[in-house]
């Protein structure tokens, strides 16, 4: 798994969508279930996951599971990438 | 044997009354919300009663009884009466599901100020329009969702306090800001409740609009005998022990940013006396049943949209957990399709039974009841004490016909109608026609009088039981760099229903690359709320204009839906 995808989306994820200034997050911080990103939102993250990586995630791969955290999402991304 | 017995007799001997009497109204020492849902349980003899268990994303768990309940709105209330605050003035609540946010509701009642609930998802401009509107003086919030007060601070010269709830020290206060520990102040015993009566306004809650900015729905004290008696015989909460039955424990799992989170999420359950939970948690299949299995649920108030994503998350899912404490589920938002009805009913064995209601009725007008015979897909038929019908589009006469379409009316007068849209008398005498209230909905009837939903009458947009204006989204999509001109319209969803379209010709120098389609996106996103958001983005050379240069949001919605497009001899240029 590549670290620096790792670094690229948890960077997107504090750019876009923490609002708290203070708050950390890490590369497994519960994002959905954690109310960091919220189904709706959770469309403009795969849209850039999408256009970053050049793939295409399929609506129903695209769910709150796998998409509850960096980690997660990078192993989600890695499998369209190989 | 549910609370509502024979729907046909109910019919027959109905009166509001009913609710009065139950709740002793006529001769409460006080007509407040606050005091029915606190005091008045603790004077029954329940203030140990657990009133609220509440879960948190991480797992913290946190218990009240009715006696926590009445010290903390007590205590909300004296800090918000020595800021100043009197009876009338508008105070938001801008937090997450958290307990602060129903303390609060309860406390800014208990002074006699006007509750104006957000959902904290909303975006700065959705928040300042709001807020202006209501000319709000005060905004009680958390620290994760302060920076968006913090930048329209400039442009709310009205707002007199900005009061955070975990300050947590590490940075200076603000202007304007005040900090506000409910667990280390001390609780205050006694209280003097203002007293509000029947009339007094006691909610403001905002709702979309086709046009023009969204609307503040006034409610007043008097709703609570609505929302006490449909959440009584509807959602057919117990609240005693009756013959061998056991206290429901209830959860409601709106927002109470929307007016279903503060109707039956606050009001109903709590001016009963019953445990509610709260989980402050994102949706995934798992969390959520995993909390009707802990907390023992047994009545479960929902939304097709979250109906929808459990029946997408399948069936095997539900065999893990123990859901046999469920005994009554009902759902609300948006119309709820005959598949999800048959469902729950096979893998809960429980049907789910849609409500229909909206912001301006303040609580549920027609509903399929327990008891009743269920017709998956219908809404079921109206609430004693309300006269609903289905009128004519032109004439508003009433339609005798069975199975011709046209608008839902209601008879004004139920308890919790709303009284006006907040500085906006115009709007408000324009949902009246022919001496019915109009909520916009078209519907039919079929021959024993159960009501079926067909579609909105406007051009608003309903995802996930959220109404957002195609107006408002248009807007802000002109103050984006790249968009030159917008039109806004529904697309169907499998699981939203419907979600947000935006057709976009951009300025020159901008080109239609999907990195400018993510960035409009999240412009709005951050500007209105993820909710209206568009899904997607189509850019386009033109949009669709009438000759005197109207865009024809109706051609581009016809696309989206596979309906017919039909006249558009008026139109400018076919793309």
């Amino acid at each position: 798994m590549s670290e620096e995808m790792k670094d690229i989306i948890l960077n997107y994820v504090i750019e876009e969508y923490l609002e708290d200034e203070d708050e950390e997050i890490s590369y497994d911080t519960p994002l959905i279930s954690g109310g960091i990103v919220d189904s709706f939102s959770m469309v403009s993250l795969k849209r850039f996951l999408e256009n970053k990586y050049n793939i295409s995630i399929p609506d129903d791969r695209a769910t709150p599971e796998a998409f509850d955290s960096v980690t997660k999402i990078t192993v989600l991304v890695d499998g369209f990438l190989k | 044997m549910t609370n509502i017995g024979s729907y046909e007799e109910r019919l027959k001997n109905f009166s509001w009354s009913i609710a009065e009497k139950e709740l002793g109204y006529s001769d409460a020492k006080t007509k407040n919300i606050g005091w029915y849902c606190s005091d008045r349980i603790c004077d029954m003899g329940k203030a140990e009663k657990t009133a609220l268990i509440w879960e948190g994303h991480d797992g913290t768990e946190k218990r009240y009884s009715f006696n926590d309940l009445r010290l903390a709105s007590n205590t909300i209330g004296k800090f918000l009466k020595n800021l100043g605050l009197k009876n009338e003035d508008r105070v938001c609540l801008f937090m997450d599901k958290i307990p602060e946010l129903y303390f609060s509701f309860l406390g800014v009642l208990k002074i006699g100020a006007i509750v104006q609930p957000l959902f904290s998802a909303f975006g700065d401009e959705s928040l300042h329009v709001r807020l202006e509107n209501a000319e709000t003086s005060v905004i009680i919030t958390q620290r994760k969702h302060v920076s968006k007060v913090r930048r329209i601070l400039e442009k709310s010269p009205y707002l007199k306090h900005i009061v955070i709830v975990d300050y947590d020290g590490k940075h200076p206060l603000r202007e304007r800001e005040i900090a506000f520990n409910l667990e280390e102040t001390v609780p205050v015993e006694e209280f003097e409740i203002f007293p509000t009566k029947a009339e007094s306004p006691s909610v403001l809650h905002y709702t979309s609009g086709t046009t023009g900015q969204p609307k503040g729905v006034k409610h007043v004290h008097y709703s609570l005998i609505s929302q006490y008696l449909t959440t009584k015989w509807v959602l057919d909460l117990i609240e005693d022990s009756l013959l061998g039955q056991e206290e429901d424990i209830y959860w409601c799992t709106a927002d109470p940013g929307w007016v279903t989170g503060t109707s039956y999420g606050i009001i109903g359950p709590w001016s009963m006396g019953i445990t509610q939970c709260v989980l402050d948690k994102g949706f995934s299949a798992e969390n959520w049943y995993q909390f009707i299995e802990k907390y023992n649920i047994t009545v479960w108030y929902s939304a097709p949209t979250a109906i929808r994503s459990l029946m997408k998350a399948g069936d095997e899912i539900v065999r893990k957990f123990n859901l046999s404490s469920l005994r009554h589920l009902a759902s609300v938002g948006e119309p709820l399709n005959a598949e999800a009805v048959i469902w729950s009913e096979k893998i809960y064995g429980l049907p789910f039974l849609d409500t229909y209601w909206q912001t301006e009725t303040g609580s549920i007008m027609i509903t399929n009841f327990p008891g009743m015979p269920i017709r998956p897909g219908s809404m079921g038929k109206p609430f004693p004490g309300i006269v609903g019908t289905v009128v004519d589009t032109k004439t508003y006469e009433p339609i005798t016909t069975p199975g011709t379409i046209g608008l839902i009316a209601f008879k004004p007068g139920w308890p919790a109608m709303m009284r006006s849209y907040w500085n906006n008398e115009e709007t408000y005498q324009s949902k009246f026609k022919n001496g019915w209230y109009i909520p916009g909905d078209r519907a039919r009837l079929d021959d024993e009088g159960y009501f079926w939903f067909v579609g909105r009458d406007d051009d608003i947009i309903n995802t996930a039981g959220h109404l957002v204006s195609p107006f408002e989204v248009e807007s802000a999509l002109l103050e984006a760099e790249q968009v030159a001109e917008s039109a806004v319209v529904s697309k169907p969803d499998e699981i939203n229903m419907e979600v947000v379209k935006a057709f976009v010709t951009l300025k020159p120098g901008f080109e239609p690359t999907p990195d400018n389609e993510l960035t409009i996106m999240n412009f709005i996103r951050k500007k209105l709320s993820p909710l209206a958001m568009p899904q997607e983005i189509e850019f386009v050379k033109t949009l669709p204009k009438t000759r005197s240069g109207k865009i024809m949001r109706r051609l581009l919605h016809a696309r989206e839906w596979g309906e017919d497009i039909g006249d558009t001899s008026t139109l400018e240029d076919e793309e």
